[in-house]
């Protein structure tokens, strides 16, 4: 093992003063990562290092169609191509039906694994080919061919709320339904009545882009078929009991039949987190007794794995002519794209986040989930807060702006304090934002108020 | 197109395989060798990850048909470290400087590495980060990287001198 590093950054201990000293031996010295003399030295075992003999190859025929009915599919020539060992299409999927996160209750079962009747978007997969080589699987792929009838494609979040839009989901509605409700809602106070009494009412829209991971090691698995029956799965899921329960439940084999061999993710960022590969490649290594592998080409990594959500917040504020906010309404559209996988819940986890670290008494928060005909959008790095994060930010800093107001004084105002009650009637406790932003005005020699200097989290809010 | 006979001196060890026309340098070692220190990236030449040096100059080896090199020397991340499993100055550097998280990017920032070291034993900053700018890390950022090389190149000259 490598020594332990001399500490190279004292402490200031007066951030911690119920702490005993000798907790602090590991903060602020220098510790090797345990597994980084693998890295240097090639040793560490990513999934795809797991070479079994015999080897097979998945690889998907993906529709080219953003929205469309699928008349027929013909995998003839597929099964034509020499070396192509087995074609599979949902019929061979025994639960083709899910959505990851039915592990935690969320509901309908909204995506195929293999799509039936419908396509609802470019790139969605249709026919698996199971190949000797990775060049017969693409080539099978390639030789299917699938006969449609092209439907209207909704590719916008507003278009597909508005009026008469088609509707491109079985369920019936283009967006998620939260115990009944159309969105995820905050109610708190009056936001109207705030507008009412504010000197001025600031409205603002804010938009991304999705964005993609583009982890090196790009998404993928290999399943060997073990002598007892069982699958071992070599992935690189970042979520080896979601990948295994969902894979568990797709396939309707015990839980027990599984064991995911993971842990080692050449990158993921969230973008390993949904259940895309594991599935077909443990019914490809059923079907054929042999172990298979299901990798995404980069092309695929780039067009098809869940990006983070495209988003649209929309933040309208009533503020006094001294910088109070006293209302902030807040309308969020996710472009989750044509399936949940973890949007529902990203979509929540920003109704949670907002109004940001502030405490407003009206605020008035819809935050929508919303199919389109894009790419299905899922986890990164904190998703349904950065985005949102970017907004509420871009937001103040607008404001101090229109009321000559300097940026940090109007966030001191506004900071929640312990003891605040928040939006969601949740008590504030622990809040640090105050000191943080004294801190980083200090490191970045910005001047501030003399009443700013005094502020203090644990000090009650005056009224 | 029949599969041929191709020999690699691959780590300083003398190696024969059989090839078909379209097995790249990269399959070669990975699926013929058994070396999987190089890591499979892009496979179209565009992120660097399966740098390895080819006669001792820094090839993207998915790019690169095994039957075109029979008889060229190879080497890999498994060939960096001494025979007793020391660390190179350059790997040290790497660990020394935590220049890596993940660690799919870092055999092929190392080997790349490896070359411009070779190349320009003393390199400037903005040498190294356009040494460097075939590679993609998608986890640290850069900076540690850049770090880790300029550091090895200090350790390498303090070597020689003394």
């Amino acid at each position: 093992m490598a020594p332990i590093n001399p500490r190279v950054n004292p402490i200031d201990h007066d951030y911690f003063p119920h702490e005993r000293r000798g907790s602090f031996s590991v903060i602020g010295s220098t510790v090797q990562r345990a597994d980084a003399h693998g890295h240097v030295t090639g040793r560490t075992r990513f999934f795809e290092d797991t070479a079994p003999r015999g080897l097979l190859h998945l690889k998907v025929h993906r529709t080219t169609r953003h929205h469309a009915r699928i008349n027929s599919v013909d995998v003839t020539a597929a099964r034509q191509v020499p070396g192509v060992v087995a074609v599979l299409t949902h019929e061979d999927v025994p639960n083709n039906w899910y959505t990851v996160l039915r592990l935690i209750g969320i509901e309908p079962d909204d995506e195929p694994v293999l799509a039936e009747d419908r396509v609802l978007y470019r790139g969605e997969p249709i026919v698996a080919v199971v190949a000797e080589t990775e060049e017969a699987a693409w080539d099978g792929a390639g030789r299917v061919v699938v006969d449609y009838t092209d439907l209207p494609a909704v590719l916008d979040v507003e278009e597909a709320l508005a009026p008469g839009a088609p509707v491109i989901k079985q369920a019936g509605t283009n967006y998620f339904v939260y115990e009944g409700h159309h969105c995820r809602r905050v109610r708190f106070g009056d936001v109207e009545a705030g507008f009412a009494a504010a000197d001025h009412v600031f409205s603002w829209t804010y938009g991304s882009a999705p964005i993609e991971h583009a982890p090196t090691e790009t998404t993928g698995c290999i399943v060997v078929p073990q002598g007892d029956g069982r699958l071992r799965i070599h992935s690189n899921t970042q979520a080896a009991f979601f990948t295994l329960d969902n894979t568990a439940l797709i396939i309707g084999r015990p839980f027990a039949d599984l064991q995911v061999v993971g842990g080692t993710v050449g990158g993921g960022f969230g973008g390993k987190v949904d259940v895309m590969v594991e599935p077909l490649a443990c019914i490809a290594a059923t079907v054929t007794n042999r172990p298979v592998q299901y990798s995404y080409s980069r092309e695929e990594e780039m067009q098809v794995s869940s990006p983070r959500a495209a988003e649209r917040i929309v933040i309208t504020d009533g503020v006094l002519d001294d910088g109070s906010i006293v209302a902030r309404k807040v309308v969020l559209y996710v472009d989750a794209g044509a399936y949940s996988r973890h949007s529902p819940y990203g979509t929540t986890k920003a109704a949670a986040h907002f109004p940001g670290p502030y405490t407003i008494p009206h605020v008035h928060i819809d935050a929508h989930c919303v199919y389109t005909n894009r790419t299905p959008s899922s986890a990164m790095r904190g998703f349904g807060v950065t985005i949102g994060d970017f907004a509420l930010e871009s937001q103040m800093d607008r404001i101090a702006r229109e009321l000559d107001m300097d940026p940090l004084e109007l966030r001191l105002k506004n900071a929640y304090r312990d003891g605040d009650v928040k939006a969601h009637r949740k008590v504030a406790s622990g809040t640090g934002l105050i000191e943080v932003i004294q801190r980083a005005a200090d490191l970045v020699g910005h001047e501030l108020a003399a009443e700013s200097r005094l502020l203090s989290s644990t000090t009650p809010r005056e009224g | 197109m029949p599969s041929q006979i191709v020999t690699l001196t691959v780590n300083g060890s003398p190696q024969e395989l059989i090839a078909h026309p379209s097995t790249t340098l990269l399959r070669a070692l990975r699926e013929n060798l058994g070396l999987t220190g190089t890591k499979r990236g892009c496979a179209q030449g565009a992120c660097g990850t399966c740098t390895v040096l080819l006669d001792g100059e820094p090839v993207v080896s998915c790019l690169v048909p095994v039957v075109t090199v029979d008889g060229a020397e190879v080497t890999t991340v498994e060939g960096l470290a001494d025979a007793d499993g020391g660390l190179s100055p350059l790997q040290q550097a790497f660990l020394d400087n935590f220049a890596q998280q993940c660690g799919f990017c870092t055999p092929g920032m190392l080997m790349t590495s490896c070359a411009l070291l070779r190349r320009t034993p003393a390199p400037t900053r903005d040498e190294v980060d356009e040494g460097l700018s075939g590679n993609v890390c998608r986890c640290t950022g850069y900076e540690p990287i850049v770090a880790a090389v300029l550091d090895a190149a200090g350790r390498t000259s303090a070597e020689v001198g003394s």
